[in-house]
């Protein structure tokens, strides 16, 4: 790990002044990518940047019925929040099922959405990596790539994005506030995040410097029955090989609203939206359901590794379509809120 | 190692850039102040073990995946492995040196010792930090939602089911 310097900003302006202008700094929030990746280097800012005194962890409902969530709120402040459980179960649920009870505590919301990918090339500072160092070539394409992504691939890079809550937030269009050298702007969050295409290591659309200040989550009825469910090779503490973001509202038998996201298959926190064109309207039958997966993965383009990865997506698609339309899909209890120790 | 200014740690200048050489760092650990020189890189793991003898917390992993290094900051459990001490400056760290009181183990340890909740020991100051937040939290009302919320604390030794004796002892003493 190389050294650093260290500064703590007191006021969002700062903060943005001081990176923007400065190449080689970074900002710092819960630090559970940033200080893994700064010791493994792989990432090597001169300097860190702490933002944990900016006043930006509010988790508020807003009166129309959505959500605004600040950059800094911790991931387990916001799953415990009364008002994202009854509003976003999903929300709730992606949160916790991501990471563990400590990492929850440490990683705020603006940080997840920034997290890196956890290819182990890219990790491990070394092998080849166009995410990493451009142009060197994609090490996973032809290596290990078991957990690699099969929709929206390139042939420079095949990692999956890796956050759980994004994915929830993508199936709600969700969008996200920032403030950068050049004032205030607003991300919705599908542009939020970049196919690899031919420049994998641009991963989203923000400035050098560039704050996110807030994530907005427009009102959504439909989201109050909704859930996330997360597949993975042990059943706590690890990433998702498949997960499926869903929302269903039924009418007289036929869909009337539905949204589909998955996670652990694609490049970026991947908006189902072939899927839910079919399913609007269609009955709720598992044979419109299978034939709505099938069509979301018509496309996918896999390794010999992940291959499975494509028929296991169309049934976990199935299985939280089916948990929501039978009943047993809703929302958490509400459990009591983050206590502290004694 | 370049001499840190006293300037440095006066209040009011928080927003200087301070490093990459050591610089003096002000740490409030279960309940007592130590000031240290240390490199803005440092992390709250190394600056407990390495700097003020606290070896507790133990370094797994060294990269979050362990729970080996679990200590508390103002009262909630997180990774000092992945934390940088010099950002828990103005924050109270607590360490499992810091459980017992008036020389009387924390219920918590004695229920480890008692339901024998661990074989070579290594991961057992994290499991017990996790496990007193656990039910301060409200997260240990049976097996299934210990098991789930424990997750973050991997042993090696597979102690799980005596693990989980020794948090449900301590959860129905209360
Ligand atoms: C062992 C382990 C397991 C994990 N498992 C999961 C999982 O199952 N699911 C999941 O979703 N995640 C998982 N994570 C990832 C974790 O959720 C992220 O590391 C975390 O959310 C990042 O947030 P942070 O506040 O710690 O960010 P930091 O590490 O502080 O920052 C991350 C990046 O974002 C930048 N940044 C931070 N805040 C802002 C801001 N407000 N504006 C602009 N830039 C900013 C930083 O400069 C940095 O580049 C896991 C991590 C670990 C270590
Ligand atoms: S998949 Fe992407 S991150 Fe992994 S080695 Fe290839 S280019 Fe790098
Ligand atoms: S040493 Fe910190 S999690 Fe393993
Ligand atoms: S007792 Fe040996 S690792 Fe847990």
């Amino acid at each position: 790990m190389r050294p650093i310097t260290y500064l703590r900003a007191t006021d969002t302006a700062t903060a943005v002044a001081a990176v923007s202008t400065d190449p080689t700094s970074d900002f710092l929030a819960g630090g559970t990518t940033e200080v893994d990746l700064l010791r493994q280097d792989v990432l090597n800012p001169r300097r860190l940047v702490d933002i944990n005194d900016l006043p930006l962890a509010g988790i508020e409902g807003t009166p129309e019925g959505g959500l605004r969530i600040g950059a800094l709120a911790r991931m387990s402040e916001v799953a415990a929040a009364p008002v994202v459980r009854e509003r976003f179960p999903l929300i709730a649920q992606a949160l916790e099922l991501g990471a563990s009870a400590q990492l929850r505590n440490m990683a705020s919301m603006g940080g997840n959405l920034l997290q890196r990918v956890r290819c182990s090339y890219f990790r491990d500072a070394e092998s080849p990596c166009n995410k990493r160092d451009p142009g060197t070539g994609c090490s996973a394409i032809e290596g290990f790539s078991r957990g690699h992504a099969v929709l929206g691939t390139s042939e420079h890079c095949i990692a999956t994005h890796p956050s759980d809550v994004a994915v929830a937030l993508v199936a709600l269009d969700a969008r996200v506030h920032t403030l950068g050298p050049n004032g205030e702007r607003t991300h919705a969050i599908d542009d939020f995040f970049l196919l690899p295409g031919d420049s994998p290591h641009r991963e989203h659309p923000l400035e050098h410097g560039e704050l996110i200040t807030a994530i907005e989550v427009p009102a959504a009825p439909v989201a109050r029955h909704s859930l996330y469910l997360k597949v993975r090779d042990r059943e706590s503490y690890e990433f998702a090989l498949v997960s499926v973001a869903a929302a269903l509202s039924v009418m007289d038998g036929t869909i009337a609203e539905v949204r589909v996201a998955l996670g652990g298959v694609a490049t970026k926190p991947w908006r189902a939206r072939r899927a839910e064109d079919f399913l609007v309207g269609a009955t709720v039958r598992r044979d419109d359901f299978a034939m709505a997966a099938r069509v979301e993965l018509a496309d996918a383009r896999p390794t010999p590794m992940n291959a499975f990865k494509v028929e296991l997506a169309q049934r976990a698609i199935i299985r939280a379509l089916d948990m929501l339309s039978d009943g047993t899909g809703t929302g958490p209890a509400p459990r009591p809120g983050i206590g502290s120790p004694s | 190692m370049s001499t840190p200014g006293p300037a440095l740690t006066q209040p009011g200048t928080a927003r200087a850039e301070r490093g990459p050489g050591p610089v003096r760092v002000r740490l409030s650990v279960n309940g007592t102040e130590h000031t240290l020189d240390i490199e803005p890189r440092v992390s709250l793991l190394d600056a407990l073990r390495e700097r003020l003898d606290l070896t507790g917390a133990k370094r797994g992993c060294d990269q979050g995946t362990c729970g080996a290094c679990t200590v508390w900051v103002d009262g909630r459990r997180v990774l000092a492995c992945l934390t940088l001490a010099m950002s828990c400056e103005g924050h109270e760290i607590t360490t499992v040196e810091g459980l017992s009181q008036d020389g009387e183990p924390h219920p918590m340890q004695q229920a480890f010792v008692e339901q024998d909740a661990f074989q070579c020991g290594y991961c057992t100051p994290g499991q017990i930090m996790s496990a007193v937040a656990l039910i301060a939290e409200g997260h240990a009302g049976d097996d299934a939602e210990i098991k789930e919320w424990m997750s973050g604390n991997i042993c090696r030794c597979a102690a799980y089911p005596h693990i989980r004796a020794a948090i449900r002892a301590v959860r129905d003493q209360t």
